[in-house]
């Protein structure tokens, strides 16, 4: 369902001059995006699209690092429970319908963060966390990925120990995202539900912090957990397809 | 026939502590995991062994060990003028240090139920919760509701404003103290909704812990604070 082909064009992060360092959309920015949001949903054939997708894998396919008690739990009653309550909290709203991105953005509001917003985006991070990873995943990536990589961090060890530490210090609930932006690629820690597209950024992989992410296999281990995830789950190849596409929509014009 | 005083290991660590401060080993005051008055299955059925065991030995013991940590950094900052790092130290003594004193009071919250958890308030707590939330199950309708709706990770707590003279109910984010919502608030309950304090038991089912703990919430205690407050 991440239709990367949706993401906003590059052109409007580009040319803002209001955006800083972690990337943070100015309120000039929020319209541009707004505008790109807009358009997008009016060629969407697709209306109500809160759809609980399964992962790409059986649910015990990522055992023994995640376990299928995990994903039965986390899959089956978190992320489910996000979208069945995220379509009953836009029914007969003028949100209803909108396309989940467009819900995301104009829930997010700047940071005063409206009701339907923590479904909405927790819908989107959780689908996308389960294409971040595969079986038999894990260790280093190669090609363009590794070249970028290591032009942005100086090193896969240097970007390991950033992704790494952003993951370990998010307090409390959250997120740690590899991201692309204005030509870099950077890593992001987040709160609880809010993910990069709030941010301006173009999201590439992420491990969801939440407690019920990993309390049933490592408990209160969450580096254990972040180990495992770096060394036996990540997907590099949708880490790479995210990349491509996310280059293609900077790059390409109007 | 001469009886010893035989000082007792309590008595040789609280010696220990005074000399090591009086001889400036630490300039900080460090602090320790605080002992739980019952055993860790003691709650059962209501909040398993396995939880309040990894609560207490894991997760409270992390946020001692950090807060002592930051506190000793700060200390060192403080001492050579280094004001950014004051600043950075921050969240990490409000996220550790309020861990500290949430899970400090949530200890006592609980208790056994052949040890009073689980009976209602009396006296003037009692009578307080009564005007306010109309009667105590009225109170734990709300706590349990607000709790429910944290997003992500904090506490529902149920607090004695000071000045205003009434009982409030509210919430705190990750480890944010009550008073953190109000200068004036003091806790009397805390119910910890981070995942961690019922996963392994309820699962995603958070309204089902919050139904059960009210078996082993120690009123007593609350009652105790908050006559103390009141006069």
């Amino acid at each position: 369902m991440y239709d990367a082909t949706r993401l906003p064009k590059s052109r409007a992060i580009h040319k803002s001059q209001n955006t800083d360092s972690t990337g943070v959309c100015s309120p000039h920015l929020s319209l541009k995006l707004e505008l790109q949001f807009k358009r997008m949903a009016a060629s969407s054939a697709v209306t109500a699209n809160y759809v609980l997708k399964p992962p790409p894998y059986a649910l015990d396919a990522l055992e023994p690092h995640m376990s299928k008690q995990t994903l039965e739990f986390h899959w089956g009653k978190h992320h489910r429970a996000y979208v069945e309550n995220l379509k009953k909290q836009v029914l007969g709203t003028e949100l209803e319908g909108k396309p989940l991105e467009h819900i995301i953005h104009s829930t997010y509001n700047n940071g005063e963060l409206l009701p339907a917003f923590n479904n909405a985006a927790q819908a989107w991070n959780h689908e996308f966390f389960w294409e971040s990873m595969k079986p038999g995943g894990g260790g280093k990536p190669s090609g363009e990925l590794l070249a970028l990589l290591e032009r942005d961090f100086t090193s896969y060890e240097k970007f390991y120990e950033e992704f790494n530490a952003a993951a370990a210090t998010q307090f409390g609930a959250g997120w740690a995202w590899l991201a692309y932006a204005n030509d870099k690629l950077k890593v992001v820690k987040t709160p609880n539900a809010v993910n990069p597209l709030v941010l301006g950024s173009f999201p590439l992989l992420t491990i969801d912090v939440w407690e019920h992410a990993y309390y049933l296999d490592f408990q209160n281990r969450r580096p254990d957990y972040i180990k495992t995830f770096m060394t036996n789950l990540v997907s590099w190849e949708a880490v790479s397809a995210r990349l491509e596409a996310a280059k293609a929509a900077s790059s390409s014009s109007s | 026939m001469a009886i010893r005083c035989v000082a007792s290991r309590k008595t040789l660590a609280g010696l220990k502590e005074t000399s090591s401060r009086l001889l400036g080993f630490r300039g900080v005051q460090t602090f320790t995991l605080p002992d739980l008055p019952y055993d860790y299955g003691a709650l059962e059925p209501a909040i398993s062994g396995e939880i309040m065991q990894i609560h207490h030995q894991k997760h409270h013991q992390a946020y001692v060990t950090n807060y002592n940590n930051a506190l000793e950094q700060l200390d060192q900052a403080v001492n050579k003028g280094d004001a950014s790092t004051v600043v950075k130290l921050q969240s990490a003594i409000k996220f550790n240090g309020g861990g500290h004193v949430n899970h400090s009071i949530f200890w006592k919250n609980l208790a056994p139920v052949n040890e009073g958890g689980g009976e209602p308030p009396k006296g003037s707590l009692g009578s307080a919760i009564d005007t306010h939330f109309g009667s105590p199950e009225g109170l734990v309708k709300k706590m349990s509701a607000e709790g429910a709706a944290v997003q992500g990770s904090g506490w529902v707590w149920l607090g004695l404003d000071k000045e205003l003279k009434k009982l409030v109910v509210d919430t705190t984010a990750n480890q944010d103290p009550l008073v953190t919502k109000g200068g004036s608030l003091v806790p009397l309950v805390g119910i910890d909704v981070w995942e961690h304090a019922y996963y392994l038991q309820y699962k995603n089912v958070r309204p089902e812990y919050l139904k059960n703990v009210w078996k082993v919430i120690n009123w007593k205690y609350a009652s105790e604070v908050y006559e103390k407050e009141c006069n």
